[in-house]
């Protein structure tokens, strides 16, 4: 038997439940449920990537500073949601200014909520548009600390992560993918970031191993990979976070992310299987770490034009990113002899143009009308259109990222000491050890 | 009494352990180690930049023997761990001065066994 007082508590909450759910159905209208568990589904796959990335970077880097490397990618991470939510999404974007940043009319979050933004995402609440951008903010920067991996001072990283994301990431985000942007205006297809990701990444990177310097012994006294199974992994579950990352940039649960999804597992296994084959032809033997980072470089390559290609043209486009990535990362670093540690540059930074420019010659609007043909399809202007919205990046993310560096550095101090180097950073940046020899 | 320390190839180990059993020695401390002789390192891969490795991954045996034993085991040593190519490793003999059984705190000869 419910005694009275129960039945009381039952009808308070049934009415109260009544009350919370009620917008909810007013919605119905315009939120998409599946759309939105698809977005969602795509947003928890792309924050796995930056986990992923501290395992890809992390057992390529020496026992020593194993950990730094695991931290420094945690670390972003709650950075930069936490920048998000403040003030990075309506950077990025919040109500456009002269098509240069995003107004301040959504900081902190203020009306992001259930309701959709049409302007982006019709069919799905407008928290979930943001937070699935968010994850795109987290990975971003994390790309870079390859770059300086084994020798930069925490507090200096922490420091120029923030002011990076919301000096570089946040406006380029906004003049690409922002309703406004220039960038975006000027008709350039960027499906799931070549330029406000990898581009923006890569080229920070490398301005990051000039500024930073060599690690002591570079080139001739590196030590190998400490755990190249642990990179291994970390590549895998990137190849699986990247189905979120460009199938779920249609936004949308529908052929759009399903073209998205298969043309970026083809790029990705055209461009594993091309690394491992250059490397059987040049190095006379196939190796794990070069197929994995084919894999990645193909991966990188597919993701602005994941939106805009067919199946079999993303076949050249992996193939095309094995070969040119390879080429930097196996002559070009050589050559100039820049300490670009795990090669963000090299599989970024020009993965990403590769891709950018792939972009302008494959892209078809019979894949997506909102687009526009490449050169291959009978629009050589798409090709200029793409090679400015490089040269923007390219140009913007590398005088910002010197200056902040350059600031930083003034301030705390960019580089461990030497001693601290050579103890590795584990141990003194964080006062823990990945391994212990006994137990 | 005399303790032997050889340092062997890795894929000889078990080979090496066999032929000692037959001998009748049981007694045996195996440690990984690294280190190299004349042949060098073999070089890596990472992505297309050659590493030279100076150091070589052997397995360090160590065994405490009576006089009786020294030429058996070594002889043991040799059966197991010999291919006849380089790098098959080293032998090395020295005087043990003393050993000492910590259960049972019997000392020398009784102990070694």
């Amino acid at each position: 038997m419910i005694s009275h007082v129960n039945r009381f508590k039952v009808l308070i909450l049934t009415l109260v439940l009544a009350i919370w759910t009620a917008p909810a159905f007013a919605e119905g209208a315009t939120v998409d449920t599946g759309d939105t568990a698809w977005v969602l589904t795509s947003a928890a796959l792309v924050l796995m990537m930056t986990p992923a990335l501290a395992f890809f970077y992390g057992g390529l880097v020496r026992r020593k500073n194993f950990l730094s490397v695991l931290m420094q990618c945690f670390m972003v991470a709650c950075i930069v949601t936490i920048q998000w939510v403040v003030i990075g999404y309506t950077l990025s974007f919040g109500p456009d200014i002269k098509g240069m940043i995003g107004g301040l009319g959504w900081l902190g979050l203020k009306g992001v909520g259930a309701e959709p933004n049409a302007d982006y995402a019709a069919t799905i609440p407008h928290s979930v548009f943001m937070i699935y951008q968010c994850m795109f903010a987290v990975i971003t920067p994390a790309l870079i600390l390859g770059a300086f991996a084994e020798r930069m001072k925490f507090s200096a990283f922490c420091a120029f992560m923030l002011l990076w994301s919301t000096l570089v990431y946040d406006p380029i985000c906004h003049w690409v993918w922002g309703v406004g942007g220039f960038i975006r205006n000027m008709g350039a297809l960027d499906f799931a970031g070549g330029t406000v990701v990898h581009i923006n990444a890569g080229i920070a990177a490398l301005v990051c191993a000039v500024v930073l310097g060599k690690r002591h012994g570079f080139p001739a006294k590196m030590s190998p990979p400490h755990n190249l199974p642990f990179a291994v992994l970390g590549a895998g579950l990137l190849w699986f976070g990247w189905f979120g990352f460009n199938g779920g940039s249609a936004l949308g649960a529908n052929g759009l992310a399903g073209n998205a999804f298969v043309v970026t597992h083809i790029a990705a296994a055209a461009a594993g299987l091309a690394w491992a084959l250059l490397d059987w032809k040049f190095n006379a033997h196939p190796t794990v770490l070069g197929m994995i980072t084919g894999v990645v470089a193909g991966l990188v390559a597919i993701t602005p034009a994941a939106g805009f290609v067919a199946p079999m043209d993303a076949i050249w486009i992996g193939l095309g990113a094995a070969a040119i990535c390879y080429f930097f990362v196996a002559v070009v670093k050589v050559k100039f002899g820049y300490d670009d540690a795990l090669d963000v540059f090299g599989v970024h930074g020009v993965g990403g143009i590769w891709g950018a420019m792939a972009t302008g010659l494959w892209a078809q609007k019979a894949i997506n009308p909102a687009g526009n043909d490449g050169l291959f399809y009978g629009n050589p202007g798409m090709v200029l259109i793409q090679a400015k919205a490089v040269l923007v990046t390219v140009a913007y993310s590398f005088v910002l990222s010197f200056v902040l560096l350059k600031v930083v550095d003034i301030l705390m101090g960019l580089r461990v000491t030497e001693d601290q180097e050579r103890i590795g950073l584990d141990l003194t940046q964080h006062r823990e050890a990945a391994y212990t020899t006994l137990d | 009494m005399k303790y032997i320390i050889a340092v062997i190839q890795p894929d000889r180990v078990d080979d090496v352990l066999d032929r000692l059993e037959e001998k009748q020695v049981h007694l045996v401390t195996v440690s990984t180690v690294m280190g190299r002789g004349r042949q060098k390192g073999i070089s890596e891969i990472y992505r297309s930049h050659k590493e030279q490795g100076s150091l070589l991954r052997k397995v360090k045996l160590e065994v405490a023997v009576n006089e009786e034993f020294v030429q058996p085991a070594i002889e043991a040593i040799i059966k197991g761990g010999r291919t006849g190519n380089i790098g098959d490793g080293k032998i090395f003999v020295l005087d043990l001065a003393d050993c000492v059984r910590i259960r049972t705190g019997e000392r020398s000869q009784v102990a070694i066994g």
